[in-house]
């Protein structure tokens, strides 16, 4: 691979993350648990699927095979997708929907913190807005999981629930492979080795305040996303979202 | 404008003579334009049409987020799906600020979505319709987004001073969804293919009767509304509204080359105005009574929301009560 190639794949992992999380924080229109979490889900999932575009549009410039960020969302089939596993899981309950939200966000948080000064100053540009919201995500997540561990004793049982459903799919955004080697050697990427220790000392933190237990970093993990081997989640996801694109192939606007 | 068939609670009007002397400052306040603030003595009749007309209008902007949550997840292009979850996004933060308003008035939110979810309480009956095609995404933003401009936009002037202020902010994102609303359809009918012309025809086949309908029965069909009128809570009269509503409406409907199912509809030179065929009014009270095509659907979906959510919202009560103690021990 190039190194241009590895950057595309890098970027597509990045969109394709925001922009499935996205997609499935969409689903729960009108079925949050309150109002005011009807306002933040669908402001997180705004966020998300924004950068998703940012991130789109500089891969689809890169890949320049006529190819916009539409079609690269609406157009590629699962083993096409980069996105973490995490990101695919159903909503499930409210903790669910927050543990799977709260470990992407510490993972997106520092990753975003880090690009903030990668050396292709449009990842960087990209970033340095990506960050803010980021940063807010996280907070939010953190929140809400302290308040569930912390909360009632349903509360707890079931984000502790979520936690333990969840871990398998927490090696994979820790777990570097070449392309994340080789994003940090070309002075983009965040260092994998540091990425992993601020996600399990971030996660352990909050954890404790939020009086639950995490899984083992050793425990056996699902990972395949960021090569396409998805769950069967995915499919399905991307069904419903490309349906429109799939069934009127000969509309080019919308 | 999503209030409609407001109970008053009063048989006939009073004359300034018959009323106490607060009654008398109310109205003659309300007669010079002044507004009442929630600190301000109103009469009880006053109080309980305001919190029923806002707290319609509040469910109606949470009901209203459901028939685009049939859409958001199949929005075809990024663009159109960032709109569309902008636009929700925008319908819920309306939600917070009416019930917000609504609680000025000393209703309590819990209670006011209860009575929704018990089929005490009504929302527009425009939600109660399905959402069966992507144009729709378009003809609810133009048409029930407009339609609700119409009454909103001269709600802005309404005697209560929370409400008129709701208004105003609500008014201004309203017109830029119902602009983003007409450009969906707009660009389908010019750019689009012969499919997306007739999803978009369908569209409007299937929301045009139901977006009348949102005004509310005639003038001599609603009993409260000249209580409503007096207190200035309405200002103009549900036929008023409608007949203004397609009068600016019809020169966009032909500007994008499609038609409504009325036959009758034409433009009558005489009265300035376009005539239009009589609403299918057993429809509409049918709908307002519940059965309406969405109506099981939209009600089951809110209430197994709250439902299930409420272990989140004790855990987060739960959680601030450690959090009040622990710093209390602490200081």
């Amino acid at each position: 691979m190039t190194q241009q190639q590895v950057l595309q794949e890098y970027l597509l992992r990045l969109a394709d993350s925001d922009m499935i999380l996205g997609q499935r924080l969409s689903e729960l229109t009108g079925k949050a648990p309150a109002v005011e979490e009807e306002l933040a889900v669908m402001n997180v999932a705004l966020d998300l699927v924004g950068q998703a575009r940012n991130w789109y549009e500089y891969a689809a410039e890169l890949i320049d095979d006529g190819r916009d960020a539409d079609k690269l969302v609406f157009l590629r089939d699962a083993h096409d997708y980069r996105n973490l596993l995490m990101v695919e899981q159903p909503n499930d309950d409210y903790a669910v929907t927050m543990a799977r939200q709260f470990f992407f966000d510490v993972w997106h948080y520092f990753t975003m913190k880090s690009l903030v000064n990668a050396s292709d100053e449009r990842v960087a540009n990209i970033a340095a807005k990506a960050v803010k919201e980021a940063t807010y995500h996280l907070r939010r997540s953190s929140e809400w999981v302290k308040r569930m561990g912390d909360g009632t004793e349903e509360s707890h049982r079931r984000i502790q629930d979520a936690f333990n459903l969840l871990w398998r799919f927490t090696g994979e955004l820790v777990t570097p492979d070449e392309i994340d080697h080789a994003m940090f050697k070309a002075g983009i990427g965040p260092d994998p080795e540091q990425l992993k220790q601020d996600w399990f000392g971030m996660v352990r933190e909050v954890a404790a305040q939020a009086t639950l237990t995490t899984g083992e970093e050793d425990a056996w993990m699902y990972m395949g996303g960021k090569r396409g081997e998805h769950t069967e989640h995915l499919g399905h996801i991307l069904a419903v979202m490309q349906f429109l694109p799939r069934a009127y192939p000969d509309a080019t606007t919308w | 404008m999503y209030a409609q068939m407001v109970d008053t609670g009063t048989k006939r009007l009073k004359t300034l003579e018959e009323m106490s002397p607060e009654e008398r400052d109310f109205q003659e306040k309300v007669d010079a334009e002044t507004k009442i603030e929630a600190k301000n003595w109103m009469p009880d009749g006053y109080r309980k049409t305001l919190v029923r007309q806002i707290s319609q209008h509040a469910h109606s902007e949470i009901v209203g987020m459901l028939p685009e949550g049939n859409w958001v997840t199949r929005a075809p292009t990024l663009k159109r799906k960032l709109q569309l979850m902008a636009k929700i996004q925008d319908e819920a933060g309306h939600g917070l600020y009416l019930y917000s308003a609504m609680e000025t008035l000393g209703a309590d939110r819990d209670e006011e979505i209860q009575k929704l979810h018990d089929g005490k309480a009504k929302y527009s009956s425009i939600f109660n319709y399905p959402t069966l095609n992507w144009a729709d995404m378009g003809a609810v933003g133009w048409l029930v987004d407009g339609a609700a401009i119409v009454n909103q936009v001269v709600l802005q002037r309404t005697s209560y001073g929370p409400y008129s202020r709701a208004m105003v902010r609500i008014c201004k994102e309203e017109s830029f969804h119902q602009r983003q609303g007409y450009q969906i359809l707009l660009d389908m009918m010019r750019e689009g293919t012969q499919e997306q012309k007739d999803m978009v025809q369908d569209a409007i086949n299937r929301l045009w009767w139901p977006a009348l309908m949102m005004f509310g029965p005639h003038d001599d069909e609603s009993p409260n509304s000249q209580q409503s009128m007096v207190w200035k809570i309405k200002r103009k009269s549900n036929d008023e509204l409608r007949q203004m509503f397609i009068d600016q409406t019809i020169p966009q409907l032909e500007f994008l080359g499609c038609t409504v199912p009325d036959p009758d509809l034409k433009w009558n030179e005489e009265s300035g105005h376009y005539d239009f065929g009589e609403i299918n009014w057993k429809e509409f009270y049918d709908v307002l009574k519940g059965d309406g095509p969405c109506n099981h659907e939209r009600i089951s979906t809110r209430r197994k929301a709250i439902d299930e959510g409420a272990w989140v919202r004790e855990a987060a009560v739960a959680y601030a009560a450690k959090q009040k103690q622990r710093a209390a021990k602490a200081a």
